[in-house]
């Protein structure tokens, strides 16, 4: 393991005999922000930007997040990508739900975050309302630039928790009676 | 054939069912009463002097609030034209709502060989909301009276299969009617917001 990296992560290279000394929890955490497999759940138009982003122009590998698994089994972090209606939340639940932990959520692109501009009979008004969400990435839809931005906020927040892979709940929204 | 004697054969061939037409641009438009939309239909689809083999489209128009509210002018700052122009004058013009019918089930149909196209339009009482089903005639009706069903309410005599087709089966009422309130959601999960 280089020095540097050693030192990024808090550890201190003893000597020059070859090993380092960390807390297991930072280097699960510093091991585990670089190899995010993310199991893009793209049902809009944000999905064009996010392919720009994953394409070789922005490089999303650069961040150890190149690799899509498309079986919620073997995924780390649901991108929700695109309008959620309500006919879709019970899968994308159930998506989320498959998933093994420790597991992240990023909510791309407004209507994922808040219903966007839809306010109607068939949108669910933010995923939040059905599931946990670590990182929003709101734009209509968001620069490739904001989506890296998200990413970084993601793997933050992927260092700081460790292994527990713990996350605050989801703010509850007061019920409205229409 | 042209907008106008389109209009002019159907009416000549069926001249109890045409109740109303009109033509705009070019686009011909004949009003039916409901009872003969079927026939006329596969008088359209077969005779070798409409040959409509291709329908377009298949939709309805819900008129129960129309001009009770004037429609904000949308286009009005972008420099398109909200009105008919009065250069291009509108010689047979639209002869406005269907009287005390609620509803239009508005087809579009167009006939490949012949490449002519035709509006159809059958006003239909919200009490008695059923036409004839078209999808014995073109099977790509089946769907697109699926959708009718599920967004207006709007029965279709004779259809194989008439269930929602975009909205779950636990939702209830059809969203596009206009006494649907515009955000009243109904989520399978999660809470009422």
């Amino acid at each position: 393991m280089p020095g540097t990296t050693a030192r990024s992560i808090g550890s201190e290279l003893s000597s020059e005999a070859g090993f380092v000394t960390s807390r297991l929890e930072e280097a699960i955490g510093w091991a585990r922000k670089y190899s995010i497999f993310q199991y893009p759940f793209v049902t809009a138009c944000c999905g064009m930007e996010y392919m720009a982003t994953a394409c070789s122009h922005y490089d999303v590998d650069r961040f150890g997040a190149g690799l899509p698994r498309f079986s919620p089994r073997q995924a780390d972090v649901l991108f929700v990508v695109g309008t959620i209606s309500h006919k879709m939340a019970p899968v994308l639940k159930r998506i989320y739900d498959q998933m093994a932990e420790p597991k992240w959520v990023v909510s791309f692109g407004v209507c994922t975050c808040t219903g966007g501009f839809y306010d109607n009979y068939a949108t669910v008004m933010g995923i939040d309302t059905i599931m946990p969400v670590d990182v929003y990435i709101p734009g209509c839809p968001p620069r490739p630039e904001y989506v890296l931005d998200g990413l970084l906020k993601l793997q933050a927040k992927m260092e700081a928790q460790h292994a527990s892979g713990r996350r605050p709940i989801a703010e509850l929204r007061p019920e409205v009676n229409l | 054939m042209s907008a106008s004697s389109l209009i002019e054969a159907v009416q000549a061939r069926f001249p109890s069912a045409v109740t109303a037409s009109h033509a705009y641009r070019g686009d011909a438009t004949v009003i039916l009463r409901r009872e003969l939309l079927l026939e006329v239909a596969r008088t359209l689809k077969d005779d070798p002097a409409f040959l409509m083999n291709f329908l377009m489209d298949l939709t309805a128009v819900d008129f129960s609030t129309f001009g009770l509210t004037a429609s904000p002018a949308f286009f009005a700052s972008s420099g398109v034209a909200v009105s008919p122009s009065s250069q291009i004058p509108d010689q047979d013009p639209w002869p406005g709502p269907p009287g005390t019918a609620r509803f239009v089930v508005v087809y579009h149909f167009f006939s490949l060989p012949l490449k002519h196209r035709l509006r159809v339009e059958v006003p239909v009482d919200e009490a008695d909301a059923e036409v004839d089903s078209l999808s014995s005639l073109w099977p790509g009706a089946d769907w697109l009276e699926r959708e009718v069903w599920d967004m207006f309410g709007i029965r279709f005599r004779g259809h194989q299969n008439l269930k929602r087709i975009l909205m779950y089966d636990e939702f209830t009422g059809h969203p596009l009617r206009k006494d649907y309130p515009v955000n009243r959601r109904q989520p399978l999960i999660g809470p009422m917001n």
